[in-house]
């Protein structure tokens, strides 16, 4: 038999009755689509996280006082001792590495903010001019915190947003004197919105100047020193070069962590592709069911056209050739279904992506290829048995039937 | 052209052994038209599904053209009605998703014949069996007449040198029987060999030889006019 008859042949079977096909069609369907939908949430999750953390800058690394690994040492020797503190003196001497292009060091605190009558409470962030390119912002107004000695601490600051209309409206903020705590700042720029970023609001911000923000909160230790390196594949070096100068800094002792971008990035990606891997997985269940349904239905043509396959013999058809009718029969319904389930699948996805357009959803290459390949073969494997079951009907029993 | 010698058949009913063919020798050459006549259950339809190769006989000896198909397997005898014989049956088994035309090419499509040839041999079949008008009805459109035909076409369509018919008009009116039965005696006046299982007397006597089976045995073999 011409392979080309036999394709025509099953599709005449598959085109001939309609419901049973349309039902297939619908549980392939509606597998395939669940594992193209699902992988797709999983997978917008995934680029969601990894855009906030990119937003951050590739080259960036963080410097944190104190050590989050303990490798070796009596536990006593560091059980009870604080770290010691980064100072803004560690910061300048980081540029000494050849590795690193600039630096901003990071103060943390709350502060009332009041302007007339109106007050707010906000995050206060006393960094250096720089970090505003560090962290690839925009202004909206004016400029940022003025270049020159971080030690100097100038009485101007820049205001997020949301500080900008929540405490100023409609008038305008550029000039005016915002008091934070006890002292008075100068609003120099405003900054542009940035929307959220590792778990910070910029659009709530004040900012002032590292020294200033030293007097507000009483303190000389820097929260974090943000790095940029010269280049992505500096990284590496710079990381070493900063643990270097730090420790030279610190008396031989190397008590500071240095998170670099792409470990972090590294830990979420891992996390996420499991777990979208996790949920497309429990969504495939749904593919090996219709399989099952497939053998059944193919089961029940089989019983069904008993004198069809009977009559195939009589004339000539030899067992492989039966069993190839009944199996490509099911690979066309498998391939409908898989082709199908795609469709409604990235329909489905596009119509998620329409109710929450800030998340980019879209189904991660492996579940296209995954998800059809499943359908294809167990149903291919799942017909197995019933073609063999067709094609070992002995003719006589099955034309003397009526 | 066919050769049976001491064909056994032997069916298990229950723990009851049922012998539907006891002994039976039977030779019938090319060119031979033979009705095999016997009451239901003597075993005739047995014997035509022995001669037919739809079924095995548990001993003795089934030469066809000279080779013994006795010991072939289920793929190489379903190659051999491919090519040597054609089936008529009682309930016509047509595919009832399948046009006419269609079913009268199932044969050749199975045989892997050439689309083209296919065409060319359709059309004649078509053609010789009046059915050009129907061609593209399914068999629930068509009387029992024009099923029959086209399950001839169909048994026609590969050329075989022998005809099984198994009460090929027991399903049809008295006037379509005959037009059926002037049908098949054509393709043995053109050279095929025909047998025609039938219950029916008068049917039967139309072959030029007859053979009686009762029991499982041949009682009778009369070639006589």
């Amino acid at each position: 038999m011409r392979f080309a008859d036999i394709l025509n042949f099953a599709w005449q079977v598959v085109r001939g009755s309609r419901s049973r096909t349309a039902l297939i069609l619908l549980a392939m369907g509606i597998g395939v689509a669940a594992v193209v939908i699902v992988s797709s949430l999983g997978e917008g999750a995934r680029r969601y996280v990894l855009d906030q953390f990119g937003s951050l800058g590739t080259n960036l690394l963080i410097v944190l006082p104190g050590r989050s690994e303990t490798a070796g040492g009596a536990p006593g020797f560091i059980v009870g001792k604080t770290p010691r503190s980064i100072t803004i003196d560690d910061a300048i001497a980081l540029t000494r590495s050849h590795s690193v292009k600039r630096f901003a060091p990071l103060i943390i605190g709350t502060g009332d903010a009041r302007w007339n009558s109106k007050n707010r409470e906000v995050p206060v962030l006393g960094t250096t001019a720089d970090y505003i390119q560090v962290r690839h912002m925009e202004m909206a107004q004016g400029h940022f915190l003025p270049e020159g000695d971080p030690h100097h601490a100038e009485p101007v600051c820049v205001v997020g947003m949301l500080v900008r209309r929540e405490l100023f409206g409609a008038q305008e903020a550029l000039g005016e004197w915002l008091r934070i705590g006890d002292r008075r700042f100068r609003v120099v720029g405003v900054l542009a919105p940035q929307g959220q970023s590792l778990g910070f609001n910029t659009d709530e911000l004040v900012m002032v100047p590292l020294a200033s923000a030293q007097a507000l909160f009483n303190t000389d230790s820097l929260f974090r020193i943000l790095v940029e390196a010269k280049g992505r594949e500096r990284v590496p070096d710079a990381r070493e070069d900063v643990l270097e100068i730090i420790k030279t800094r610190h008396e031989g002792e190397r008590d500071i962590t240095v998170i670099t971008q792409d470990a972090v990035l590294a830990t979420f990606d891992r996390i996420l592709r499991a777990l979208t891997l996790a949920v497309g997985g429990i969504a495939a269940i749904s593919l090996g069911v219709a399989g099952i349904l497939i053998m059944n239905v193919m089961l029940i043509s089989v019983s069904q056209r008993r004198k069809e396959i009977g009559l195939l013999k009589a004339i000539g058809a030899t067992s492989g050739e039966v069993k190839m009718i009944f199996f490509t029969e099911a690979v066309i319904l498998a391939l409908g279904g898989a082709v199908m389930g795609l469709l409604v699948g990235k329909l489905g996805q596009m119509a998620i992506g329409q109710l929450y357009p800030a998340i980019p959803f879209s189904p991660p290459w492996w579940a296209l290829i995954a998800a059809p390949l499943t359908a294809i073969i167990t149903s291919i494997l799942l017909s197995v048995a019933p073609a063999r079951r067709a094609a070992q009907l002995d003719p006589v029993q099955a034309l003397s039937r009526r | 052209m066919i050769r049976l010698s001491t064909i056994e058949r032997v069916f298990l009913v229950g723990d009851e052994e049922v012998h539907a063919l006891r002994g039976v020798n039977l030779g019938i050459n090319a060119g031979e038209y033979l009705s095999i006549m016997g009451p239901s259950g003597s075993g005739k339809s047995s014997l035509l599904n022995i001669l037919g190769l739809l079924d095995r006989p548990n001993s003795g000896r089934y030469e066809l053209d000279g080779r013994d198909v006795t010991g072939l397997g289920d793929d190489e005898l379903a190659r051999v009605r491919r090519e040597k014989i054609g089936f008529v049956f009682q309930f016509f088994h047509l595919v009832p998703r399948l046009t006419a035309e269609q079913n009268i090419e199932l044969p050749m499509v199975l045989a892997g014949i050439d689309p083209a040839e296919r065409r060319q041999r359709l059309n004649k079949l078509l053609a010789e069996y009046g059915l050009e008008d129907r061609a593209r009805h399914r068999p629930d459109q068509l009387s029992g007449g024009q099923c029959q035909r086209v399950a001839i076409a169909r048994a026609m369509s590969m050329q075989p040198r022998i005809i099984l018919a198994d009460e090929p008009t027991g399903n049809l009116d008295r006037n379509t029987g005959q037009e059926v039965m002037a049908l098949l005696e054509k393709l043995h006046a053109d050279g095929g060999t025909l047998v025609v299982v039938t219950h029916d007397n008068e049917l039967g006597s139309r072959a030029k030889r007859r053979i009686r089976i009762v029991d499982g045995q041949i009682v009778g073999d009369d070639s006589g006019t």
